[in-house]
């Protein structure tokens, strides 16, 4: 089991998280010290062409997660396509060719359920726009294992179901817009990273 | 496999344990797998037999070998196509066969075959490079349902369509039609590609090297193995492959941080395929 002192954000998302991430990532600092790693649905047969995206604005290192891949501080590691990604207790990934979930390989709950037991509170998941179900059981994993949840505000949303799934369950602390993420990861990195304390969480 | 049961955290113990009795009651070794995905699908056991906790289940399998011939299905992952990642394939084509041509007579281990497909395929590819009548291919999993599956090559049809965009993707020289019946749902591979290929019970966590081979094909094997098991197990086909024999791995897997890596050259590296020193 890992130290409560090393943390980790999850993200997911389908149709529309694009755009999300697309304002989310270059408001990462540089300097910003969690690990985070994103599935996205994409197309088994593309190329991942997300790595490329997300490099030109991030101004945090972003690579594609590979199998056995430690978690470092201050990278976004992006899921390959047709594959799982599942983070292990000891920080670090795995990849499944396992059965697609959602009709996803990768899926967000793979991701986050997985997350959740290696990280437990010391673990944000954040669930972006997207047109289907995925995610919102991993978000409860998150959240029954004391981490942080962040839904995007549907009204954002291109496609709302997702984030919608989420929130009919109740499984959200924090509804944003996407504008307001980053500086919620901001800070959470920070409050975790400050000896002593814990995060306070109010539930919604 | 949306499993309601989940394997909470505080069941460490009680999951290694869990292991621990399988492979002293049935020398499976699941000890050293990855264990992420290995939950998941425990999890989606406890489901499927109706359990809540992982002591009722273990009772169950360790006093029924039944029951755990069925966990076993949950324990491994068998999922596969005929031709999968198409251009490995046409890459063993266009630059390994050539080497393989060279050899009066071939043996080729196909390394967790789960359910036959990627042996057929080798065996598809060979025939049409007039390799198939001088090799014997070697197909191992640990799985016997799979292994059984496998031996038949009856695969449902409507798997077909995929399989032959594969096909011609890695460079079929054909139709994929030209090597299978269709039987009602099903397509019958046919039964002479069959003749060059031996399904056996084979573990690359347990058991050693059996032959000496020119090419080691074992894809999406590794990944669910932990460092140490993945170790191992490249040792393992390290040790089969001749000098100059040919290692090819899944399309996500790699020898890079392998103890083993010095002992082999990259010789396609974008399509993970070593070259033994
Ligand atoms: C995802 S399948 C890969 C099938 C095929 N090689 C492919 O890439 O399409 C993984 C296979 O590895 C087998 N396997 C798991 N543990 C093994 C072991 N210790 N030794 C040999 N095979 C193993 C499983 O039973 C399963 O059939």
């Amino acid at each position: 089991m890992l130290e409560t002192q090393a943390k980790a954000i999850v993200i997911g998302g389908s149709s529309g998280a694009l755009d999300a991430l697309g304002v989310i990532l270059p408001a990462l600092p540089r300097g910003f010290l969690v690990p985070l790693a994103i599935v996205l649905h994409v197309p088994p047969s593309k190329p991942n062409g997300l790595v490329d995206l997300f490099r030109a604005t991030a101004s945090l290192a972003v690579k594609e997660a590979e199998d056995k891949e430690p978690l470092a501080p201050g990278t976004v590691y992006v899921a390959c396509p047709s594959y799982h990604l599942l983070v292990e207790r000891g920080g670090y990934f795995s990849l499944s060719v396992d059965e697609p979930v959602h009709f996803s390989r990768p899926a967000i709950d793979v991701l986050f359920e997985s997350a959740a037991d290696a990280y437990g509170r010391s673990l944000a998941g954040v669930l972006l726009s997207g047109a289907n179900e995925d995610g919102a059981l991993g978000l409860s994993r998150i959240l029954a294992a004391g981490g942080s949840t962040v839904v995007q505000d549907p009204n954002t949303a291109s496609a709302r179901q997702m984030p919608e799934a989420a929130l009919r369950d109740g499984l959200a602390h924090r509804v944003l817009p996407p504008r307001d993420i980053a500086p919620y990861l901001v800070h959470f990195a920070a409050e975790h990273f400050a000896p002593g304390k814990s995060p306070v969480k109010e539930h919604g | 496999m949306d499993a309601e049961v989940t394997l909470d955290r505080a069941e460490t113990g009680e999951f290694g344990d869990f292991l621990e009795a399988i492979f002293e009651r049935y020398h499976y070794d699941f000890r050293h797998y990855a264990e992420a995905s290995l939950r998941r699908r425990l999890a989606a056991a406890l489901a499927h037999f109706g359990y809540h906790e992982l002591s009722e289940l273990r009772a169950r399998v360790l006093g029924d070998r039944e029951v755990f011939t069925e966990l076993l299905r949950f324990l491994t992952v068998q999922v596969s196509d005929l031709f999968r990642d198409p251009s490995y394939y046409r890459a063993l084509r266009e630059h390994v066969v050539p080497v393989l041509k060279t050899y009066p007579s071939l043996k080729i281990w196909v390394a967790g075959c789960a359910t036959g497909e990627e042996a057929y395929s080798l065996a598809i590819l060979l025939r049409e490079e007039g390799l198939l009548e001088r090799t014997q291919i070697y197909a191992t999993d640990i799985h016997p349902e799979s292994l059984r599956v496998a031996e038949e090559g009856v695969y449902a049809l409507d798997r077909l369509a995929r399989f032959s965009e594969n096909y011609l993707l890695a460079g079929g020289r054909a139709s994929l039609a030209d090597y299978y019946v269709a039987r009602y749902a099903s397509a019958v591979l046919d039964r002479s590609l069959k003749r060059s290929i031996l399904f056996a019970d084979h573990s690359l966590a347990t058991d050693s090297v059996f032959a000496e081979t020119q090419l080691v094909s074992c894809r999406n094997v590794l990944i669910y193995f932990e460092r140490a098991l993945q170790d191992r197990a490249i040792g393992v086909l390290h040790d089969s492959l001749c000098r100059r024999g040919f290692l090819g791995l899944g399309s996500k897997e790699s020898l890079r941080f392998s103890t083993h890596a010095v002992s082999f050259a990259e010789f396609l590296p974008d399509v993970r395929i070593y070259q033994r020193r």
